[in-house]
């Protein structure tokens, strides 16, 4: 190592419930190290914790990976949308985001998908004021957010009934 | 709703086509797929409004291990051209080269590097050491044509491509003047006189992606550049006149994008990418940061402009006249355009024979003006909506029935068409398809408009309504072209290409709903790929609210030749005359036996007769017919605190068919929302020398769910018969309703006026005094 670089350090992570060890420089920042590992659904729309584009779930609470060091996600499950569906086989909040007409140029979507589970998994019948009130961190341009309250609604409601079923998420 | 019965596919809320992968967080945009080798690109701004370049080091930067390229302007060729993505030749001033030795706003380009990492990319630009003479600025737009004022393009190459008045030794980016009639004469007859002065302000498009494009030499020698654009042939274009290369050595690939608005109209960091990649041989990406989208990428025009109206004592407007001054910042992109669209956007609303309208668009040292959904009518309809508010007050009239009484409908013409084009004369129009009546009516209604109106609030919080009326352009008559291509593939489905720019606003699919309904298919059988130069037809790109209306003809004529060849094949293979035969369900219909369109396809690519069955059209039109609205807002003013809260907001739009009216209504959604935000929070804040203060989210506030008013939107349908299915324009004009809208709801709440946006707690206390 070349003398004044800073050493590295190790972190583990467990990435959509798949263990992964990272190398990095101990100033490095989440949202690099996720990019970098092939997690496209984390976005920078402004690197300062304002937007809410890099949200992903720390043990299941809602985070800005431009916020956090690499080194904090240390021994932590980390939640991104990839591990929640996929395009054929969508999760419910998905489906719901492209029913509703929530997804525009769905360069927020996947932080206000994320939003929504956190919101969802502590409140699972939300008003409308509660589903405002939890989304609120997250900014979209495009939709002006009427179809992406109509989404969370539409989720809620088939989450809702999946568990009254008992079925899960189908 | 019985039209939509018509058609199988067209006005139905089909899923985006692209909508599952994105909610799947695919890695679709371009960042998401980098090459390897990967070099990264850091611009060195402008610390000074206006100032010389008086010396430039760049051998600190240049001996960093790592670094590869260091632009400068002694570097790079010098090409006077404009930024703007508009077609050839474009209507905005060749006053821009790649890198100068002079700069002319905070934020403007002075060098740029290559480097291993961007935190070494940041470091080299750190390392380029630069003498400054410091100008002084022109901060004021008002001054901006005084005598004696700096000049700001006072270099000697800079130059307008096509004829028109351009005057920069004076400031003067582009001057208009066009009358109809005798205004003069009509408002000084008039009953009744209405003279307003009206001033905006400058804003961000903020698209959730910044600015982003990567340039990578492909082995050939030719450049391929992935970029978030919204037009990406006028990239290929602008990108070889500013490197003097062939356009036939660069290729342009959009992928998906996060969002336009117009912000990606513009040709801003491709010819970097573009010039660094060339020199290094090795891939480079530039991805601007919030900041720098701020301060460095464009802006809506600021604007100051004067609506004299003339009425009758009944009401109906006898004379107008428009004046505008447009701050287009340091660079003339859109100057002119913009500026026109002020006039042919909002004065043919009235039916008048009497009409004055006159364009200064001036340069300043702030931020560069640009294309931003609206394009001129936003700035325009703030003026003429709220003039036309205050002269409903003076008659003592409704504004919902003045409106009623002057605005334009069906079989209407306007002398302004005609009058004022992109920057030239335009071209004549009637109006075809006008639902604007209905657009008031289920409006008014949906807003509970006569009762509201009769309320007057005394207390601190004060409640009040007002509404607007706003008409908007469908594509650039006779100047845009938009073109499609399709081919059968042997399960049936169908590659439809386009040049037409999906930027995030569900252009793919109503272009796969378009083909489909043509080809009696469902929609997920028509693969859409948008846009690639190499592979996709020609297209202007997604700007003049031009992609349904236009691009989407397009893609029907090119259908409706697969469909052509489709039956021929049929024919033959069912003995029947083509013209017995239909294509419905994925089927051909009316034949002795099933055929299906993988088994034309089968055939025609190995059997008899083999050949192809492919398409390829081009659209141009005659006309732009308008989308109409009507807009109504319900506030709530805190008189104590100057606070304004958008309670309830309805907007009421003919776009003709909405070919997807979910999308359709995500666009008006979308654009009022970003209005509103527009009209009360957002603002660029200067300090004395001309830097913006509040360049973050943190300090620049645009709209969350937090603040989201009841909104509704309602669908008038019309049918335009010169557009595909009935359809015209949707995405611009519901951002130019909330200025007026809210403005006019202040003053039924409170009677204070308010004649500079925006509407913050300071200026509607002061309004309030
Ligand atoms: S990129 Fe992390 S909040 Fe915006
Ligand atoms: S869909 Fe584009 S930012 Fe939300």
């Amino acid at each position: 190592m070349p003398d004044g670089a800073p050493a590295t350090i190790e972190v583990d992570i467990i990435i959509n419930g798949k263990a992964q060890t990272f190398r990095v420089d101990p100033a490095e920042v989440a949202l690099d190290t996720l990019r970098d590992a092939g997690l496209a659904s984390v976005k920078r729309g402004c690197d300062e914790g304002d937007c809410g584009s890099c949200s992903i779930l720390v043990d299941g609470q809602l985070m800005r990976a431009c916020l956090l060091y690499t080194g904090q996600l240390h021994g932590r499950e980390i939640t991104t949308v990839e591990g929640l569906g996929t395009a054929r086989q969508p999760h419910p909040i998905q489906r719901a985001f492209v029913e509703a007409g929530a997804v525009q140029c769905g360069y927020c979507t996947p932080g206000m998908v994320l939003a929504t589970s956190a919101l969802l998994d502590s409140c699972p019948s939300p008003t409308d004021e509660q589903i405002r009130q939890g989304l609120d961190g997250n900014l979209c341009r495009c939709t002006g957010y009427v179809k992406i309250v109509d989404a969370v609604r539409q989720a809620a409601a088939e989450l809702r009934s999946g568990r009254d079923r008992s079925g899960g998420d189908r | 709703m019985s039209k939509s019965k018509l058609w199988n596919v067209v006005g139905t809320s089909v899923h985006k086509v692209d909508g599952a992968a994105l909610a799947a967080g695919a890695p679709l945009f371009v960042d998401d797929e980098l090459p390897r080798d990967l070099l990264f690109a850091a611009v060195k701004w402008s610390p000074h409004a206006h100032a010389r370049i008086t010396s430039m080091d760049t051998s600190r930067a240049e001996a960093m291990d790592g670094v590869h390229v260091v632009l400068t302007y002694k570097n790079v060729p010098r090409v006077m051209r404009t930024t703007a993505g508009q077609g050839h030749p474009e209507p905005s001033p060749y006053d821009f080269t790649t890198l100068d030795s002079k700069v002319r706003h905070v934020g403007d380009r002075v060098a740029a590097v290559a480097a291993e990492t961007p935190a070494l990319a940041r470091a080299a630009v750190e390392a380029i050491e630069v003498e400054y003479e410091l100008l002084e600025p022109v901060l004021e737009i008002r001054s901006a044509l005084e005598k004696g004022a700096p000049v700001i393009h006072d270099e000697l190459d800079a130059a307008m491509p096509i004829v028109a008045p351009y005057e920069p030794g004076r400031n003067l980016a582009a001057h208009v003047a066009v009358a109809v009639g005798d205004p003069p004469a009509a408002l000084s007859k008039a009953h009744q006189r209405v003279t307003a002065e009206y001033e905006c302000h400058y804003a961000q498009h903020c698209p959730m992606e910044p600015h982003i494009a990567v340039a990578a030499p492909d082995g050939y020698g030719r450049l391929i550049i992935r970029t978030s654009t919204q037009v990406p042939f006028h990239v290929r274009r602008i990108v070889a006149q500013a490197c003097q290369i062939p356009v036939r050595d660069i290729r342009v690939i959009k992928p998906r994008i996060g969002g336009g608005f117009g912000a990606k109209q513009e040709v801003l960091i491709e010819d970097l990418v573009a010039l660094l990649a060339l020199r290094s041989g090795r891939p480079v990406k530039l991805e601007y940061t919030r900041a720098e989208e701020f301060t460095s990428a464009r802006t809506r025009h600021p604007a100051v402009v004067t609506v004299d109206l003339g009425l009758s004592a009944e009401g109906d407007v006898e004379g107008m006249d428009m004046k505008v001054l447009l701050n287009t910042g340091a660079y003339g992109s859109h100057a002119l355009t913009v500026g026109c669209n002020c006039g042919s956007k909002v004065l043919p609303l009235y039916k008048c024979d009497h009409v004055g309208f006159a364009l200064d668009s001036v340069y300043t040292n702030l931020p560069v003006g640009g294309a931003y959904r609206g394009y001129g009518a936003t700035q325009a309809a703030f003026a003429m909506e709220c003039a036309m508010d205050e002269a409903a007050a003076k008659l003592g009239m409704d504004p919902v029935e003045l409106r009623q009484r002057n605005t334009i409908g069906p079989g209407d013409s306007s002398p302004i068409f005609k009058a004022l084009g992109e920057g030239t004369e335009g071209v004549e129009q009637a109006i075809g398809s006008c639902g604007l009546a209905e657009c008031i009516a289920r409006g008014a209604q949906a807003m509970d408009w006569s009762a509201k109106r009769q309320r007057r609030d005394e207390g601190r919080l004060r409640r009040g309504v007002g509404m607007c009326t706003l008409m908007q352009g469908s594509s650039i008559p006779e100047v845009d072209l938009g073109a499609a291509s399709i081919k059968l593939n042997e399960d049936g489905s169908f590659n439809l290409l386009v040049g037409a720019t999906d930027l995030g606003t569900g252009s793919d699919t109503v272009m796969a709903q378009i083909a489909a309904e043509v080809l009696g298919v469902t929609p997920d059988r028509i693969l859409v790929l948008s846009s690639d130069t190499d592979v996709t037809p020609f297209d202007v790109g997604a700007y003049a609210s031009s992609t349904t209306y236009l691009s989407g003809m397009a893609a029907k004529k090119a259908a409706a030749g697969a469909r052509r060849q489709i039956l021929e094949v049929a024919a033959r293979l069912l003995d029947v005359p083509a013209g017995d035969l239909s294509l419905a369900e994925g089927m051909v219909k009316g034949g002795p036996r099933p055929l299906s369109l993988a088994d034309v396809a089968l055939s025609s690519l190995y059997a008899e007769h083999q050949h192809q069955v492919q398409s390829v059209a081009s659209h141009v039109t005659q006309k732009s017919p308008p989308p109409f609205s009507a807009h109504f807002a319900e506030v709530e003013v805190d008189t104590a605190t100057g606070m304004v809260r958008v309670l309830k907001y309805v907007a009421a739009v003919d776009c003709g068919t909405a070919i997807n009216p979910l999308l359709a209504e995500g666009q008006v959604e979308g654009a009022v929302l970003n209005g509103i935000g527009y009209a009360l929070t957002e603002e660029y804040l200067f300090d004395r020398r001309g830097k913006m203060r509040n360049p973050t989210f943190k300090h620049y506030k645009v709209l969350c769910t937090a603040d989201l008013p009841e909104l509704v939107t309602i669908l008038v349908p019309s049918y335009e018969a010169t557009g595909p299915f009935g359809a015209k324009s949707v995405s611009e004009i519901g951002i130019n309703g909330p200025l007026p809208a809210i403005n006019n709801a202040i003053f039924h709440a409170t009677g204070a006026r308010l004649r500079r946006s925006p509407f913050t707690p300071e200026r509607v206390l002061a309004a309030l005094e």
